[in-house]
């Protein structure tokens, strides 16, 4: 053996035991059952899932969404940093709500990528995440007012003529009072007459009716007397408190006086919200102050005493589920604007498996008929191909476990094509050194020449196909991304595998018989 | 030594213009489909919209399925229904932005109205108007630089007459393997786009061999005439194109008939755009080569062919 020798075989055995290491935890976590996992430490199946090979959405099922943050109502200051404190906000609430592994990143200036593993309960995860979550404690206007206000808009409506066709003569003269069931701190309208009411309170101008320090707010759909609806609020617009004083927040029974058994989120506040809810609560003894989240009234409790302890809670149609996400998304604060979903990709469970099951079918099929194939038209040489072939998947493999990258189905594709590549880099050599051979050169000679033939060949070849993909990878997205990953890595390890390891065992082979007369090709 | 293919002798290059007509008339026959039809099928990547992917314990059929969904005061749907094995598998499109989520208004319409009959969900993709935009965008960028980054290699590599013919043959497999999905209403996904990518990648690898040959030859057998040079290259490697094409056909057909739905499109692809991508190196790739040799040599004056 040459120095030359000794390195490459050093190398070959260097690198392979590097890609048995990086391997190793995919084999355990891979193999093992669920009941094992569920007796190891925790800890333990952390780090062992964090060696293994990273599986895509598409195969092991979950979500994956793409949030854009509404910065149109924000001055230019608050607009830059908005993107990244909803990231953060968003990276708290996802960590409160207990998915293994999330992943949370910026993409591009006014986005944000959420990926959630395994999730299931796809609505919840959306409701938690794009809620905007603004809380405002804010104070109802008297009857009174209300009903003055109210007044001033039906006569404003009746005189537009703005009232839709079909209705009454009563409902001529009050078209938006005439719709409420009752009227004292609020309006109740039943369900079938919200649209109706909605659109008269969207017609032009009534901006200009409505004081410029009031707005109307509707409540949650609720029962009253017996009749499904929701309320209709005249509310103070400029809040007295708002989700900031909020120190935290968990979800209860028993908050609600009238349903002792609805479920709730009582909050504790923050010292200064401390201060300021006693201030507010003693200033308006007697009043209604109204618990508005994103715009909502979720409930309009009367201030009976000041209240000193800054204890406050909302009550409202809540589950247990519900309240308990309220409860997270009001910890975890505000986002500093709304978010709108600008792509969703969910998984289920089983698609993904079903996606692995026949991609690894269709590797293992691929790969036995190149194995047979070779085997057969190339004898030993052949099998020395296929060893190589499977050293490269080998390191492949373990590249993408080391690097901690994800496998998808476009990868599985790319890893299919550098497959197809490595095939052909040995049939290229062997049918080089066939053809020398013919020529009448010794076995010897004709490795030597097929191989530095048949070189500049594969290196073209290799190097097209790497560049093209180092574009795909710089410029495509998510799943084209995904395609010239595995390929590059596969190339790479194509030029190893299927050209100095191949030749390796070849002049191993030729050396030790000394003048080989013939070769198995 | 079990060979075949060894020591042919085809005048490849001398049936050329027929060759020119018939990857013109397929890339023509392409070009109609598409305009008649406005293009290729985009599925809610590109165009935006939603895809569900669902399950059903038991069979429904498909109009009664579309009563429900009607019923649950869905629009603007497309649904389809999984065959053979898979006729309890649903795809619903919405091109429509839907503001409801659209499984559970699916999930509580079929559960209500079937007895017995749970629906689970495969998949959901909804892609915004804005973003299919973009990602339709990326990924036309990202195959336009990829080429481009064939030619501008291959063109150091191996002069311009070779990138052209390169290129175009590689262009001429990509657009051929779209048609022939086309044609079978595959529609045009980011899985679809990387089998188009995966052809790409199977055919410059394939034109690079032989252009390697020719380069190698053409340097020894100077006396020769351009075509008959091309020739010998071709036949030479005929065995290698043979067997490397064979097996990453077989490999596709395997994938074809048992891979399931999900591999389906993208095996379809590779079938297609492997058979083309072996005939275009030699018919195209080679040809335009000689073609443009040829042309060159005439400026300079050379007539020898």
């Amino acid at each position: 053996m040459t120095r030359t020798d000794q390195w490459k075989l050093a190398g070959v055995i260097v690198a392979t035991a590097l890609a048995l290491w990086y391997l190793w935890p995919s084999y355990q976590y891979y193999t093992m059952s669920p009941q094992q996992r569920a007796t190891l430490a925790p800890a333990r199946l952390a780090e062992l899932r964090k060696g293994a090979v990273q599986l895509g959405l598409d195969l092991q099922g979950g979500m994956h969404i793409v949030l854009e943050v509404d910065r149109s109502k924000l001055s230019v200051a608050e607009a830059k940093d908005a993107p990244d404190r909803a990231m953060e906000i968003i990276r708290n609430r996802v960590d409160q709500f207990g998915v293994a592994e999330p992943l949370i990143q910026r993409q591009g200036e006014d986005r944000i990528v959420v990926q959630l593993p395994g999730l299931t309960d796809r609505q919840r995860a959306i409701d938690l995440i794009g809620k905007t979550a603004l809380l405002e404690f804010k104070l109802v206007r008297t009857q009174e007012e209300a009903r003055v206000l109210f007044d001033r808009l039906d006569s404003y409506l009746a005189a537009r003529g703005a009232v839709p066709a079909g209705l009454d003569s009563s409902l001529r003269r009050s078209p938006l009072t005439g719709h409420f069931l009752s009227l004292d701190a609020a309006a109740f309208v039943r369900d079938a007459d919200v649209p109706v009411v909605q659109q008269l309170l969207a017609t032009s101008g009534i901006d200009s009716i409505i004081p410029i320090d009031s707005e109307l707010a509707w409540g949650d759909v609720q029962d009253f007397q017996g009749v499904s609806g929701r309320s209709l609020y005249v509310l103070k617009k400029e809040p007295e408190m708002t989700g900031g004083s909020v120190a935290s927040a968990e979800a209860r029974v028993g908050l609600s006086q009238t349903n002792p058994g609805a479920w709730g989120v009582s909050m504790k506040m923050t010292p200064k919200g401390r201060a300021d809810f006693a201030r507010v609560t003693g200033n308006n003894v007697g009043r209604l102050l109204a618990i508005v989240l994103d715009g909502v009234v979720a409930s309009a409790p009367n201030i009976r005493e000041r209240i000193p302890s800054g204890d406050a809670s909302i009550t409202g149609s809540f589950d247990l589920t519900t309240s308990r996400d309220l409860a997270i998304v009001l910890r975890a604060g505000a986002l500093p604007a709304p978010v709108h979903m600008v792509e969703e990709r969910s998984v289920g469970p089983s698609l993904g498996s079903d996606s692995i099951h026949e991609g690894l079918l269709a590797m293992g099929l691929g790969t036995a008929m190149v194995i047979a194939f070779m085997s057969i038209y190339y004898q030993l040489s052949g099998l020395i191909a296929v060893s190589a072939l499977l050293l490269n998947l080998v390191y492949v493999v373990a590249c993408i476990a080391g690097f901690g990258a994800t496998l998808t189905l476009p990868g599985i594709a790319g890893l299919a094509l550098s497959v197809g590549m490595a095939v052909d880099t040995n049939v290229l050599i062997f049918e080089r050194i066939r053809e020398e051979l013919r020529r009448g050169r010794s076995v010897r000679q004709s490795v030597e020449l097929g191989y530095n033939r048949a070189f500049r060949t594969i290196l073209d070849a290799h190097l097209t196909t790497i560049i093209s993909s180092l574009f795909l990878f710089q410029f495509g997205t998510g799943p084209i991304k995904g395609f010239a990953v595995t390929l590059i890595i596969g190339l790479v390890a194509n030029m190893f595998t299927a050209v100095l390891f191949t030749r390796m065992v070849f002049d191993w082979m030729l050396g030790r018989g000394g003048k080989a007369e013939r070769l198995s090709i | 030594m079990l060979q075949f293919l060894h020591g042919t002798n085809i005048p490849f290059m001398k049936s050329r213009k027929f060759a020119y007509m018939f990857s013109g008339a397929m890339m023509l026959a392409t070009l109609a489909w598409l305009v008649l039809n406005g293009g290729p099928r985009y599925g809610v990547d590109f165009t935006g919209g939603t895809l569900l992917q669902m399950r059903t314990s038991r069979e429904v059929p498909a109009d009664e399925m579309r009563s429900t969904l009607d019923g649950v005061g869905l629009t603007g749907y497309e649904l389809q229904q999984g065959s053979g094995d898979d006729r309890n598998q649903y795809m619903l499109r919405l091109r429509s932005e839907e503001k409801r989520d659209v499984f559970a208004t699916v999930k509580q319409g079929v559960e209500s109205r079937f007895q017995g009959v749970t629906i689970e969900l495969r998949s959901n993709d909804v892609v915004g108007p804005k973003v299919g935009g973009e990602l339709r965008q990326k990924a036309v960028w990202a195959m336009l630089t990829s080429l481009g980054a064939i030619l501008v290699f291959v063109g150091i590599r191996y002069e311009f007459k070779f990138a052209f013919g390169a290129v175009v043959a590689l262009f001429h497999d990509v657009f051929i393997t779209l048609g022939v999905l086309c044609f079978f209403h595959r529609e045009m996904t980011l899985t679809v786009l990387a089998a188009l990518l995966t052809i790409a990648g199977f055919s410059i690898n394939d034109t690079i061999v032989i252009f390697d040959r020719i380069r190698e030859r053409s340097k020894e057998l100077r006396k020769e005439k351009h075509s008959r040079v091309m020739d010998i290259a071709v036949n030479e490697t005929l065995s290698r194109t043979v067997i490397t094409s064979l097996t990453v056909f077989l490999t596709a057909l395997a994938l074809f008939i048992w891979g399931g739905e999900v591999l389906r499109d993208f095996s379809l692809a590779m079938l297609v755009g492997v058979a083309f991508g072996t005939y275009s190196s030699v018919f195209v790739a080679s040809a335009l080569a000689l073609d443009t040799w040829i042309r060159l040599d005439r400026r300079k004056g050379i007539t020898a062919e």
